[in-house]
């Protein structure tokens, strides 16, 4: 099983993903920046957080035009596993590799905090570790995070299928007060249609280690592992 | 082209003109006005500072570098910076403030270390004035739009209202690294024939002259006139630059590095070629723009851009890294034997000076010292009890900084630990690294000398409470201007201050800067005293919890009626016959050995707004019961005092305390003497949430 981590200029949580993947998992997980291109296969690609480009035009837009997205679109195509998270989830969504767009936080300011979540569907590659409906703590970091989607029909987005994650209080209940960016229904965690790409705002590396204060994002990680294993068995 | 000479006093010209035996050149006058004014030579204050210890056996290197080196483990040595962007932040705070992280931060880059965390204290008028406020919006906008960016969590702050900062904020900046212990650069040459190489942003027109800007104070027109002066920050090319240092520094091949600062590459270059000398050739700069001239290249404060040594056969694969990062880099000089600086511009000389008098040259600036003894004798306060309380906790220094801090990305990095206690906790190579930063200008300008001591004393208590030990100080030295004479003792008071507790300490003061000038012709203002420090410590990676119900609270030290400077005095106007008397440095060490036998989060010292703020924030739910006087009890700002949660009264042995009541119920219940008040929940929640509710505009 081999992981990469892409670097772009600006990237910043390329080496924090990778620790966790390798120090935390044992994954065998290669740095790989963006000019280099892909020289193999991987069984999973990270976009990891950070600002690409200085988010300067649009977060990931700059990003999503790199030639290294077509390796990873291809990738992709192939039904194996990309993760997104935050700038990366933003560079997703430029791509076309998942439904909606991420758009500047309904504050207009800059959120780092710790967030509860729910987990909409522990059915995917990412969330299998989960159970369905659990609650879980995890921090934001982000300018512009707030999801956006048409919802007209035969958009192909439906929030049965393609939502992973949604904001809500402590207690799992979802509401405006427990949106910190203005999402619509509070997404955070959205699917692409075959289910193999996840494009997430928050931060499971950050939440990978009791003393830096929650392990539950690291399940993100364990269920790709386990996805991956099963699947070569 | 100016006159450019003109803006050099008589005397500085006299000096010049006598050292040189004629008229120095167009770019040589501007490089004697940026290079000898106050911010680059230290020519007020070189004296005084050399009063400061600055060894110890934990020092590698000392103050004189871009940062200092000092010792953390045997695999890991910090490189650690403060810088102040004060003038700039008020021409345009979003930029000014930017460019102050930007530049503190390339400072810690270019001694080859990774920068790690920031801390940011910071000085506004009152936030009743709508500009204020926007002062205020603005520069935690571009701390946080730069820090964020490059990737370097902010982790500690100060914030601190006084209306003597409404025409001249201060927004300081600490930024600590990492480095491998014997793999740190310094910004000396090394071997004359070596070349230097300029990577990084191109060159363009902005930020010129702003040394000399920074050494003046701020007039009624600045807004207008200076804005040429103030940079604009690229986060972006600045995280490139982080990253192809780093993977120079990792080649071993990079012999020098420096960053370009105030003064920009004439400042750079000439203090980097040191004892040897360089030449320069302007022409050979990746510009910008077009038609610059040699003054305009050598004095640009373009942001991101570093100046490097390597040895000829090392520069393409330099330039291959820079190439990596797209970034431009050009081979713009090298290191020569004769003691002098060299500047060709189309192969014409036009800047020939002696390395030594452009560099060390400035002449000292002495100014007349007269005391003052601003006293004010307490006048008791009338305020409801439970009327001041509320004010005390809704008093934006002691309120919630939620509003600040979820601006910034703490966590990236992965080292924070936590940001919630007296210290920021990062965890580094298996043990802690605690960081505390500030000061209190109020008490300092009442009694400046005793009150820098207590301002140091107060960080290094933030440390202890987290189990920490202080390993240096960094500083900020923040005044008016010298030719004040009550402000040129102000400015010797503090200095001498903070000598006497870091020496009390055994903690060295390692490096930092001086910002004079502090003052407002707009509003007829000059800033309080601000010797605005960063602090840094370690300990053991504890726990950290909150007390659990049950537990029992101590007041450690003894509470003196010390209300000038407070802020009851700034709510009240209450005044205080004395400003607070110096604490005994040994309660430390037993406040320190108390919570690495508990937890973190047992302990918080007592500071601004007094024991009414400790209890509230730590002990929120408890019933507590005291002796004499209530206004003095609750809200003076006596140095030396801790709360302490404990639920084994043996570990509290060899401290001097009182019990004073027990955590219990759901409110905090406080009795003294035939006077009672009750703060609930919802009450406390709504004051903590005061200064988020007033930059939100719900206020």
């Amino acid at each position: 099983m081999r992981f990469a981590v892409i670097q772009f200029g600006g990237s910043n949580c390329d080496r924090d993903t990778h620790y966790v993947l390798s120090d935390l998992l044992n994954i065998e997980t290669d740095l790989i920046w963006y000019k280099e291109r892909l020289n193999r296969d991987y069984d999973a690609i990270i976009l990891p957080g950070g600002f690409s480009y200085g988010d300067y035009l649009r977060a990931g837009a700059i990003a999503a035009r790199t030639p290294i997205m077509n390796d990873i679109i291809d990738h992709a195509k192939k039904g194996k596993l990309v993760l997104g998270i935050c700038n990366g989830a933003q560079i997703c969504a430029e791509s076309g590799l998942v439904p909606g767009t991420f758009t500047t936080n309904i504050s207009n300011l800059f959120i780092c905090k710790r967030v509860s979540l729910k987990v909409k569907n522990n059915k995917s590659p990412f969330t299998k570790n989960f159970n369905a409906g659990e609650v879980i703590s995890l921090p934001i970091a982000h300018k512009e995070g707030r999801f956006l989607v048409d919802e007209v029909k035969g958009s192909g987005f439906s929030e049965k299928e393609n939502v992973v994650f949604t904001f809500c209080d402590e207690n799992g209940d979802n509401g405006n007060s427990s949106n910190p960016n203005g999402s619509l229904h509070g997404i955070t965690g959205v699917l692409s249609d075959s289910g193999n790409v996840l494009a997430m705002m928050p931060h499971p590396e950050r939440a990978s280690e009791l003393l830096l204060g929650s392990n539950e994002g690291i399940k993100i990680f364990t269920s790709m592992r386990d996805h991956i294993e099963n699947s070569k068995k | 082209m100016n006159d450019l000479s003109s803006m050099l006093s008589p005397e500085d010209q006299g000096a010049i003109f006598a050292a040189l035996g004629r008229k120095p050149t167009p770019l040589e006058s501007a490089c004697f006005e940026n290079i000898w004014s106050e911010h680059c030579s230290y020519r007020s204050t070189r004296h005084l500072l050399r009063t400061l210890p600055t060894t110890g056996p934990g020092v590698i290197l000392g103050p004189g570098d871009d940062a200092a080196i000092v010792r953390f483990s045997d695999t890991i040595s910090l490189a650690v910076g403060m810088e102040s962007h004060n003038h700039p932040s008020y021409v345009d705070p979003h930029d000014g403030a930017a460019t102050g992280v930007g530049g503190i931060v390339r400072d810690v880059l270019s001694m080859g270390a990774r920068p790690i965390a920031l801390m940011d204290p910071l000085y506004f008028g009152n936030l009743n004035e709508e500009k204020n406020r926007y002062l205020l919006e603005h520069v935690v906008a571009g701390i946080g739009g730069y820090g964020n960016c490059i990737g370097v969590p902010v982790v500690r702050g100060d914030l601190v209202f006084d209306n003597s900062y409404k025409g001249n904020p201060l927004v300081n900046v600490v930024c600590v690294g990492t480095v491998s212990p014997g793999r740190f650069l310094t910004a000396r040459v090394k071997k004359a024939g070596n070349h230097l190489v300029l990577i990084g942003s191109r060159t363009g027109r902005d930020g010129l002259g702003g040394a000399s800007f920074a050494s003046r104070d701020l007039s009624e027109e600045s807004e207008a006139e200076d804005r040429p002066s103030v940079q604009i920050g690229d986060p972006y090319t600045e995280k490139l630059l982080i990253e192809a240092i780093l993977e120079m520094a990792e080649t071993g091949k990079l012999l020098a590095c420096r960053d370009l600062g105030a003064a920009g590459l004439a400042g750079a270059s000439s203090e980097m070629c040191g004892e040897l000398g360089g030449e320069f050739h302007a022409d050979r700069v990746h510009m910008r723009e077009t038609g610059m001239n040699e003054v305009e290249i050598m004095l640009s404060e373009s942001q991101e851009r570093m100046l490097v040594e390597v040895s000829p056969s090392d520069v393409n694969l330099i330039g291959k890294i820079a190439e990596k990062y797209d970034l431009m880099w050009s081979d713009i000089g090298k290191v020569i034997t004769e003691p002098y600086y060299r500047i060709y511009l189309n192969g014409e000389i036009v800047c020939n000076l002696p390395l030594d008098l452009l560099v060390d040259g400035a002449p000292p600036c002495e100014w007349v010292k007269t005391p003052y003894f601003p006293e004010k004798p307490y006048s008791p306060v009338q305020m409801d009890l439970k009327e001041l309380a509320l004010n005390v906790l809704s008093h934006p220094e002691v309120a919630g900084k939620d509003w600040v801090f979820t601006q910034y990305d703490h966590d990236v990095q992965l080292r924070t630990i936590s940001i919630a206690h007296d210290a920021a906790l990062l965890r580094l190579g298996g043990e802690m690294l605690a960081l505390s930063c500030g000061c209190n200008p109020r008490h300092i300008y009442l009694a400046p000398r005793p009150g820098t001591e207590n301002t140091v004393y107060e960080n290094a208590a933030n440390l202890a409470c987290v189990g920490a030990k202080p390993l240096c100080i960094v500083n900020c030295l923040n005044f008016a201007s010298p030719m004040h004479p009550d402000i040129a003792w102000q400015i010797e008071e503090s200095v001498l201050g903070m000598g006497t507790m870091a020496r009390k300490l055994e903690t060295p003061v390692v490096g930092g800067n001086v910002s004079l000038y502090n003052e407002s012709d707009e509003f007829n203002t000059t800033i309080l005293p601000t010797p605005s420090i960063g602090i840094l410590g370690k300990g053991d990676i504890l726990q950290h919890k909150v007390p659990e119900e049950g537990s029992e609270i101590a007041l450690v030290g003894v509470t003196g009626e010390h209300f000038g400077g407070s802020v009851i005095d700034t709510i009240t106007g209450c005044g205080g016959a004395a400003p607070p008397t110096v604490p005994d440095v040994s309660c430390l060490q037993k406040i320190h050995d108390y919570v690495n036998s508990t937890f973190v989060g047992s302990v918080t010292d007592l500071s601004q707004g007094g024991l009414l703020a400790g209890l509230a924030e730590l002990t929120p739910h408890a019933r507590v019961k005291l002796e004499g006087d209530a206004v003095t009890n609750l809200f003076s700002e006596t140095y030396g005092r801790f709360l302490v949660a404990f639920s084994n009264e043996s570990n509290l042995k060899g401290l001097d305390y009182q019990v004073i009541g027990t955590i219990d119920g759901d409110s905090l219940f406080i009795q003294c003497g035939n006077r009672s008040i009750i703060i609930n929940d919802d009450e406390r929640t709504h004051a903590f949430e005061t200064l988020t509710e007033t930059l939100e505009r719900k206020k």
